[in-house]
């Protein structure tokens, strides 16, 4: 069952160019130069109940733009969404009730009090029920170890414990879907990895839907098994993680150790070689080739040890990003369905 | 935290009010279902957002009640200060009042207008609502089902009470030192209209802030027009002089504006200058008035949104 679908979505804005210099300044009390900057270009996609999504893409690339309009914050220029049956930007509370958006830059906890005071006031926004109230919070608190916290004020907390309570916040009105925008940044690994291991115990118990946005590609790793990846506005891969090097990985990168001391240059007719350290050395193949060149490797050198891998994803999706007309032979950016 | 730039507001504000820490809106994920909630539930809500909104005052209170003291001081200087011009007025022309007002009425005039800006100012609204359009903070209005101005109106209440609980002593004992000043208690009907133009001149001051504050939703920044704003509320509003002393075509004008609902008019209501059907007219003037801001907030809120573009992230 389809939770969210969008049809031809787009925003632009229209974004006031100021130049530099006091006169330009003055100009620009009488005259003002605007260019349109279109955030996003027409986006078609569906998301069934139960999915965890997430969202790639340069800064700019229009993920956040996206997440606002779904949580209705900003009106279409045009096309339509649905998110629950409810179109966001009308701001319905039936809707509002319904879901959660936590941006891991925002600060929505009272600073001065503790966040517990916070939690008591969702309860009356969202009309919790007082036994229902105390049960998720405390479930929620103990998942993420911050139950003794509660009546701490949140200025004396870590930012890691602060983006715990924002979750929890977030999360007490039981909310089916769920939008995360960069909910790690700025965090420590540990408590990146308690945050990522959080989402992915709630997740898979409550069955709810969650789109996230990240830029730590270990978050979407260990949580999402689809992956949109947004460039310029637009969708331009929707499928598997493993999927995008599949795709948009043109290359392997073969790791040798040589047995005796060849110079490394002998090795360039292979690929191109990405690090040489003898006796080890670091070649970038393309991939319809790896077989063969494997094989004349092996047959004419003498290798003592051999590994043949993707190169790192991050490393892919900078490419897709720097180059979004296809850095890999296989690419085909014109169509996204995996 | 950001606090109201001091210059205006230390004149303009009640005694102690502008030392105070500016709107909420860096606070919670705030809300109610105002509009739409059954009647207990939503007092539930209001209950709940002024309670928490009690305490979040009281965190601060010592150096809360230190500003509120301090600022009293300028009452003394405002004593001597009109003592100083009447006298040298007596001395040169032998007139012992100015447009109608003696020096005892002109004292006890400003220790009124004191009494109605604790009611009708509002440190920090209008740039609170501005800067949250600005940081992108005002989604969470927009986010959660939750009705901004409900939300602001109660917390500024909550602000008040804290304000009041702590001013309550020393303003006693100012108008108790002062008690020559007055004519005495005027009757128990000027007393309840004297009640009712200070609360409509609390909501007035409150709807009429927040439209301005709304306007952030066009101009980003708006300190300027804030500054000219207060500029003009001082001298009209009655703050620094009774408006009726002004002649002319200004007195006109000022005398049609809202403002003089924010300070002058409770004064002059206490002080017997209004009496009979002016003074039901007054009052009905004073809630028209509110009622027009009260609109043109929400519509302000409601078209401001749809321009609304998100800023920052």
């Amino acid at each position: 069952m389809a939770v969210i679908e969008i049809e031809g979505l787009a925003k632009s804005y229209r974004v006031y160019q100021k130049k530099e210099g006091i006169l330009h300044s003055l100009k620009g009390l009488f005259h003002r130069e605007y260019r349109t900057v279109e955030a996003v270009r027409g986006i078609d996609l569906r998301v069934d109940r139960g999915e965890f999504v997430a969202f790639l893409g340069p800064n700019g690339a229009g993920k956040t733009t996206t997440l606002k309009l779904l949580s209705g914050v900003i009106t279409p220029t045009s096309g339509q969404a649905r998110v629950l049956g409810h179109v966001p930007w009308k701001r319905e509370n039936a809707y509002r009730r319904r879901f959660a958006l936590v941006m891991g830059q925002k600060n929505q906890l009272w600073w001065d009090l503790p966040a517990n005071e916070s939690f008591r006031l969702h309860q009356q926004i969202y009309r919790i029920e007082r036994r229902q109230f105390e049960r998720t919070r405390d479930e929620l608190t103990s998942m993420l170890g911050v139950r003794e916290l509660l009546s701490q004020p949140v200025r004396e907390l870590s930012l890691g414990e602060r983006m715990k309570m924002e979750l929890i916040a977030a999360l007490l009105h039981s909310p089916e879907v769920l939008f995360l925008d960069e909910p790690t940044i700025g965090l420590d690994v540990v408590a990146q990895y308690n945050v990522q291991n959080f989402l992915r115990h709630y997740q898979q118990a409550r069955q709810i839907t969650i789109l996230l946005t990240s830029h730590y590609m270990k978050d979407v790793a260990a949580l999402c098994r689809r992956v949109v990846v947004i460039s310029l506005g637009r969708i331009i891969y929707d499928g598997s993680l493993s999927g995008i090097i599949d795709r948009f990985g043109g290359h392997k990168v073969i790791s040798l150790q040589m047995s005796n001391g060849q110079p490394p240059h002998v090795m360039a007719r292979y690929g191109q070689i990405l690090a040489a350290e003898p006796p080890r050395i670091k070649l970038r193949v393309q991939r319809a080739v790896v077989p063969q060149v494997l094989g004349a490797i092996l047959a004419h050198h003498a290798v003592e040890d051999v590994s043949v891998e993707d190169p790192p994803l991050e490393q892919v999706i900078a490419e897709m990003f720097t180059h979004p007309n296809g850095p890999g032979n296989h690419a085909d950016f014109g169509e996204s369905q995996p | 935290m950001s606090r109201e730039p001091g210059m205006i507001s230390a004149g303009y504000a009640g005694p102690g009010e502008s030392d105070e820490p500016s709107e909420g809106l860096r606070g919670g994920r705030l809300g109610s279902g105002l509009a739409s909630a059954a009647f207990p539930s939503r007092l539930a809500v209001w209950w709940t957002i002024l309670r928490i909104s009690i305490e979040e005052r009281l965190v601060y209170r010592g150096d809360f009640a230190l500003g509120t003291l301090m600022r009293f001081l300028p009452i003394v200087t405002q004593i001597f200060l009109w003592g100083a011009v009447f006298s040298a007025i007596g001395a040169a022309s032998g007139a012992t009042q100015v447009a109608g007002y003696s020096y005892r009425d002109f004292i006890a005039y400003y220790l009124l207008t004191m009494l109605g800006r604790a009611f009708s100012s509002m440190p920090g609204l209008a740039s609170g609502i501005a800067r949250s359009i600005r940081d992108g903070t005002v989604k969470k209005y927009l986010i959660q089902p939750i009705d901004m101005l409900g939300f602001l109106l109660l917390y500024r209440v909550a602000h008040k009470l804290v304000y009041y609980l702590v001013a309550a002593a020393p303003f006693a004992l100012v108008f108790y030192l002062c008690r020559g000043f007055f004519p005495g208690w005027p009757d128990a009907a000027t007393l309840s209209a004297f009640a009712a133009s200070l609360a409509m001149a609390f909501l007035l001051g409150f709807f009429l802030e927040a439209t301005l504050g709304m306007i952030g939703f066009w101009f980003l920044e708006v300190s300027s027009l804030l500054f000219v704003y207060m500029l003009f509320s001082y001298f009209f509003s009655g703050h620094m002089f009774p408006i009726d002393m002004l002649p002319g075509v200004l007195g006109r004008v000022v005398q049609v504006l809202p403002l003089q609902y924010l300070a002058y008019f409770p004064s002059a209501v206490f002080l017997g200058k209004i009496t009979g059907p002016a003074l039901a007219w007054g009052l009905a003037t004073q809630l028209a008035w509110v009622v027009v801001f009260m609109v043109a907030s929400r519509a302000a809120f409601h078209f401001g949104v749809r321009r609304y573009s998100g800023f920052g992230g």
